[in-house]
């Protein structure tokens, strides 16, 4: 799932200064998996604007709050037909992906992000995500024992180690698993080491040229100006 | 030519110099006239540690116009392959003959943290790419007008706290090209030792590498800070009970006692003498360790 962090306040008070009426919009998938932007936090950064307001004596603004069950999908955007019509801004606390489907979908509304999008990842425990995918376009997984250099190594690199591992962990945060460490020792389980001595050839990154799109639909062009699919 | 004398037998000497913070080369062009004539090579690191410096290919050039054999450190992480064979392109068109291929220190280390980091390539990738070159094609696999040739070497890490992995990618290493290896710090002879009985069944050539200790401080600090580093405290401890400010005359005792010994030993045909920062003590290491005049 995709993982982000709420906004510090301080931060979005500074972005809806020039807006009056503002709607909150929560995401009901991964910004709620990932207590960041799902109906609860909706509700507590509603209260917490509405409380800052308060106190700064500064009554400028009126809020509203809703949660879509998914804002990257087109089909619950036509939800909010009638909830922004009456708004000057909404304050998206989707992933930026959400944020700009409402920008595409609502093409004379301003749209604000309330939260960093941070990485594609997993919950490790209680409140700790952790990155597992960078979304590469090539995956070596099955070289690489279900662990994946690309996003784990903090260089990305393919053919085992830096010297830079010590105790396991990584010279850039030593509270990091080294990932080539972690990869030997589960090929060594695995019985598959003969991979760590193969050569892996530089990353290809014509997957990756931004923006990346996937047709599963056949004879679907390439997009438009306006992000529209071209029949 | 540093590929001649790797094959010729004799002990080698190495050292590097590591560039100014900075436009001003005098304090560079100082340390390559003492060096050139008591060294068989002068590397000039690549932003090393992740701090932004003069390049390695500005002081190449530098030691080549003073006279000196540079080997050029090449690191991948902040250039992607067409910056990568544009530079080899330019060294060799200036005589530069020797790489050194290094992954690179990661850029949370240094002084330039918000930096992106690159790693288009790793160091096995970086060695495959100029034996490529060599072969008379670009990465992209267009003809080169003007075909360059080097001499190729890595890193190895013998001291490394699990050992496996670092082996195995120091073959791939050897697979893709490399001629010679600078070992990163070595402080413990033992596990040069076990090293040598592993890598000297390959035909690539070690060179030991020998850093210079200043204080006890300096020990602790690398220990804590510098990617795979690790001083044995035994070692610490020498440093530490000199008095104040003898620090580095311990440190050249130190790196003397161990350059002696691997030649003595005929551990490695070499060593890789890393001063970080006091390259000026070098020429009285060398005295010490009694490998006086025999390089030029």
């Amino acid at each position: 799932m995709i993982v982000a962090e709420q906004k510090p306040l301080e931060e979005i008070e500074r972005m809806i200064v020039p807006y009056e009426r503002i709607l909150i919009l929560g995401c009901g998938t991964c910004m709620t998996v990932c207590d960041a932007g799902g109906e609860r936090e909706v509700s507590y950064l509603h209260s917490a604007l509405r409380l800052a307001q308060a106190k700064s004596g500064n009554g400028a603004h009126a809020f509203a709050e809703y949660t879509l069950k998914r804002q990257c999908d087109p089909e619950f955007l036509e939800l909010l037909v009638d909830r922004v019509a009456d708004v000057d801004a909404v304050l998206s606390l989707g992933c930026g992906i959400g944020v700009q489907a409402i920008a595409e979908r609502f093409s004379e509304l301003p749209v604000l992000p309330g939260v960093n999008t941070s990485f594609m990842g997993m919950a490790k425990e209680s409140g700790v995500w952790d990155e597992r995918c960078a979304a590469c376009g090539d995956c070596v997984l099955d070289e690489t024992g279900g662990i994946c250099p690309v996003t784990r190594c903090t260089k990305g690199i393919l053919n085992g180690p830096c010297a830079g591992t010590k105790n396991g962990k990584c010279e850039a945060n030593k509270d990091m698993d080294c990932a080539w460490i972690l990869i030997y020792k589960r090929l060594e389980k695995l019985q598959q080491l003969e991979k760590m001595r193969r050569y892996y050839p530089p990353r290809n990154f014509r997957p990756i040229p931004r923006p990346r799109r996937i047709a599963a639909r056949t004879g679907v062009a390439s997009g438009g100006e306006d992000g529209q699919l071209i029949a | 030519m540093l590929e001649e004398k790797l094959c010729s037998g004799e002990f080698m000497v190495t050292t590097e110099i590591g560039p100014p913070k900075g436009a001003d080369t005098s304090e560079l062009v100082h340390h390559v006239d003492s060096l050139k004539d008591r060294v068989d090579a002068i590397n000039v690191t690549d932003h090393q540690s992740s701090v932004m410096r003069f390049p390695s290919l500005g002081g190449c050039l530098l030691v080549k116009e003073h006279g000196g054999e540079p080997v050029l450190q090449v690191t991948c992480r902040d250039r992607n392959r067409l910056a990568l064979q544009a530079d080899l392109l330019l060294a060799y068109s200036r005589g530069i003959r020797n790489v050194l291929c290094l992954t690179g220190d990661s850029i949370d280390v240094g002084d330039h943290k918000e930096a992106k980091p690159v790693f288009d390539l790793d160091s096995v990738q970086l060695l495959k790419m100029i034996r490529t070159m060599e072969s008379g094609t670009d990465m992209g696999g267009s003809d080169l007008k003007g075909v360059p040739g080097f001499c190729i070497g890595a890193s190895v890490h013998p001291e490394a706290d699990f050992i496996e992995p670092q082996l195995i990618k120091f073959e791939k290493k050897v697979a893709a090209g490399a001629q010679f290896f600078q070992t990163q710090g070595i402080f413990d002879l033992a596990s040069l030792r076990r090293f040598m009985q592993f890598a000297s069944r390959f035909s690539a050539k070690i060179l030991a590498g020998i850093i210079v200790l200043a204080s006890a401080r300096m020990a602790r600090y690398m220990n804590e800070n510098v990617p795979g580093i690790i001083i044995p405290q035994a070692l610490i401890d020498e440093l530490a009970a000199v008095e104040k400010g003898k620090g580095l005359e311990k440190g050249i005792e130190i790196a003397a006692r161990s350059i002696a010994a691997i030649r003595d030993e005929k551990l490695c045909p070499g060593v890789h003498i890393m001063a970080v920062g006091n390259e000026r003590v070098v020429p009285q290491i060398l005295e010490a360790a009694g490998l006086v005049g025999t390089h030029a």
